[in-house]
């Protein structure tokens, strides 16, 4: 029922760290077939079974879109995570058979834009790639500006530099290198599109600076992709299917969902797209929101949660599920 | 003059709001007749310094110089006032194809001259929902004859005669953005010569 998200039987044909923190995993269809064609800015979500625990995670395809052997994404380790990227780094090595989604663009390039204008904040850079990728082969219009810790961790940065020597500007942090946002945006040609990807802070930056020169809300485009956060067990009813079930600490409402067997639906799992809204019948306790899709109101009015990124602590919980 | 008020209608039929200063480098406002009230309503709450990054467009028609001298008086950065939009037309899209993004866009008066700014601003890249429309003045529509084509500008009574190729026409809602013109139909197509009496439906 996960609309738009059905499933590939695939097998890791090559695994490559890219640095300390970013490791590149590459997977074929399993069957030896061809991938379904993506556009730039899509991602799949990457199903992880770990033991007992199964976890779904979205990562953005950085491969090239006409490209249909294979996909390939980058994992950063995230130490202080709920495991799924670990699992990535320790536990997939090539020949593993895994499943993964259909590709679904939530990220996509409005081809109507004069130029695109790409803001990346470290691996906020997959998405990019693929795109970049994408525009290079119709000669399209874009500027690249990726803003990395140090030029060690910058991945992907030289061979972009190489490939786009005039298109693409690297900012190293450690060199006190920042991105003079209200200069580049202030000299854009009308008709420019911005795309930025990276940390939530980035995100508000970008955004708030382009709205404070009066560019268009429809001219500005982002994507964060929210880990879901850990916490405290908790216990939740579904009304619809009839089960109690328990929510783990590193697990997701979403994922405690699945695992019970009920079919929800879900594109992003990062709390952006919307796909994953539940009605909430009836609650004694307090929703941890954790999503960009709900309104404040609806986050205050304890009839809606995103069950991808979000959670709750208290007594009872009961799900239109 | 009030804002007018149009009857509901149809979903391609464009609608207009209120121009509101909005937060912007520079500024373009385009205007024909009483469509200057408009800007000149907007001055009242504009930041200050607004008028020192903007440039006017104004094409009087039947108001002559009713409204020029108090749109000069805002001290605009530029003041142009010319006698058609075909006339001020280069001067539009050369002023759209220097612009930056940031720049926000105006447009006042008639709505065959606010169809046709759109056009150029959108076709310049400015998403259409980010251009603000104030309807001020005539109701008189701009409109295509589906048979011939021909474009025939400030109709008022419906059913009207198209100026390219003489057949009557009834004047319909359904409205394209592409060519910024209302579509008109051949009212006696069934009964060649039955036209109705023309009724003026627009001022
Ligand atoms: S799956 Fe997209 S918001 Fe939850």
């Amino acid at each position: 029922m996960s609309a738009g998200t059905d499933k590939i039987a695939v097998t890791v044909t090559n695994v490559v760290p890219v640095n300390e923190l970013v490791t590149r995993f590459r997977f074929a269809r399993t069957d030896g077939g061809l991938m379904p064609t993506f556009s730039g800015g899509a991602h799949t979500v990457v199903e992880m079974k770990d033991g007992a625990t199964m976890r779904l995670n979205p990562y953005s395809l950085m491969s090239d879109p006409a490209d249909r052997t294979a996909y390939t994404i980058s994992v950063r380790r995230d130490d202080q995570g709920r495991g799924g990227s670990l699992f990535m780094h320790r536990n997939v090595k090539p020949g593993l058979e895994m499943v993964i989604s259909n590709p679904v663009n939530l990220f996509p390039l409005d081809l109507r834009a004069k130029k695109h204008l790409m803001i990346a904040g470290g691996i906020g850079i997959t998405p990019f790639i693929a795109q970049i990728k994408q525009l290079a082969a119709s000669n399209g219009n874009f500027e690249l500006h990726y803003s990395v810790r140090t030029a060690s961790l910058a991945s992907y940065a030289d061979e972009l530099s190489t490939a786009h020597p005039t298109r693409v500007h690297i900012y190293h942090d450690d060199k006190k290198q920042v991105i003079d946002l209200e200069n580049l945006l202030d000299g854009q040609p009308l008709g420019t599109h911005l795309y930025v990807c990276g940390p939530k802070g980035m995100i508000k930056w970008v955004r708030g600076t382009a709205e404070g020169l009066g560019w268009p809300r429809e001219a500005v485009h982002d994507e964060e992709f929210l880990a879901p956060p850990s916490g405290k067990p908790f216990e939740v009813k579904l009304a619809v299917s009839n089960k109690v079930i328990q929510v783990g600490e590193h697990q997701s409402l979403l994922e405690a969902i699945e695992a019970a067997g009920v079919d929800a639906p879900y594109l992003c799992r990062g709390g952006a797209c919307g796909q994953c809204e539940t009605d909430v019948i009836g609650y004694d306790g307090k929703f941890l929101h954790n999503d960009h899709w709900l309104t404040e109101e609806q986050h205050a009015s304890g009839k809606k949660i995103m069950p991808c990124v979000s959670r709750f602590e208290g007594k009872t919980l009961v799900l239109d599920r | 003059m009030p804002k007018t008020a149009f009857e509901p209608s149809i979903k391609s039929r464009p609608i207009y709001g209120t121009l509101e200063p909005r937060p912007g480098k520079s500024h373009l406002m385009i205007a024909d007749a009483e469509g200057a009230e408009a800007i000149l309503d907007l001055a009242k709450s504009t930041p200050k310094g607004m008028f020192d990054h903007t440039h006017i467009i104004y094409i009087p028609k039947k108001t002559g110089e009713t409204f020029t001298g108090r749109l000069r008086e805002l001290n605009p950065a530029q003041c142009y006032v010319g006698p058609s939009y075909e006339a001020a037309l280069p001067r539009l899209r050369r002023v759209l194809n220097d612009a930056h993004m940031g720049l926000q866009v105006y447009l006042s008066g008639s709505e065959g001259l606010m169809g046709q700014a759109m056009l150029e601003a959108t076709n310049a890249g400015i998403p259409h929902s980010a251009i603000q429309t104030e309807h001020r003045g005539s109701t008189a529509r701009r409109m295509q004859c589906v048979h011939c084509k021909g474009i025939t500008e400030d109709v008022t009574t419906d059913p009207f005669q198209c100026a390219h190729c003489g057949l009557h026409l009834f004047v319909r809602d359904h409205y394209s953005r592409r060519i910024a013109a209302f579509q008109g139909v051949r009212v006696d197509a069934e009964e060649p010569g039955n036209v109705p009496e023309p009724v003026e439906r627009f001022k």
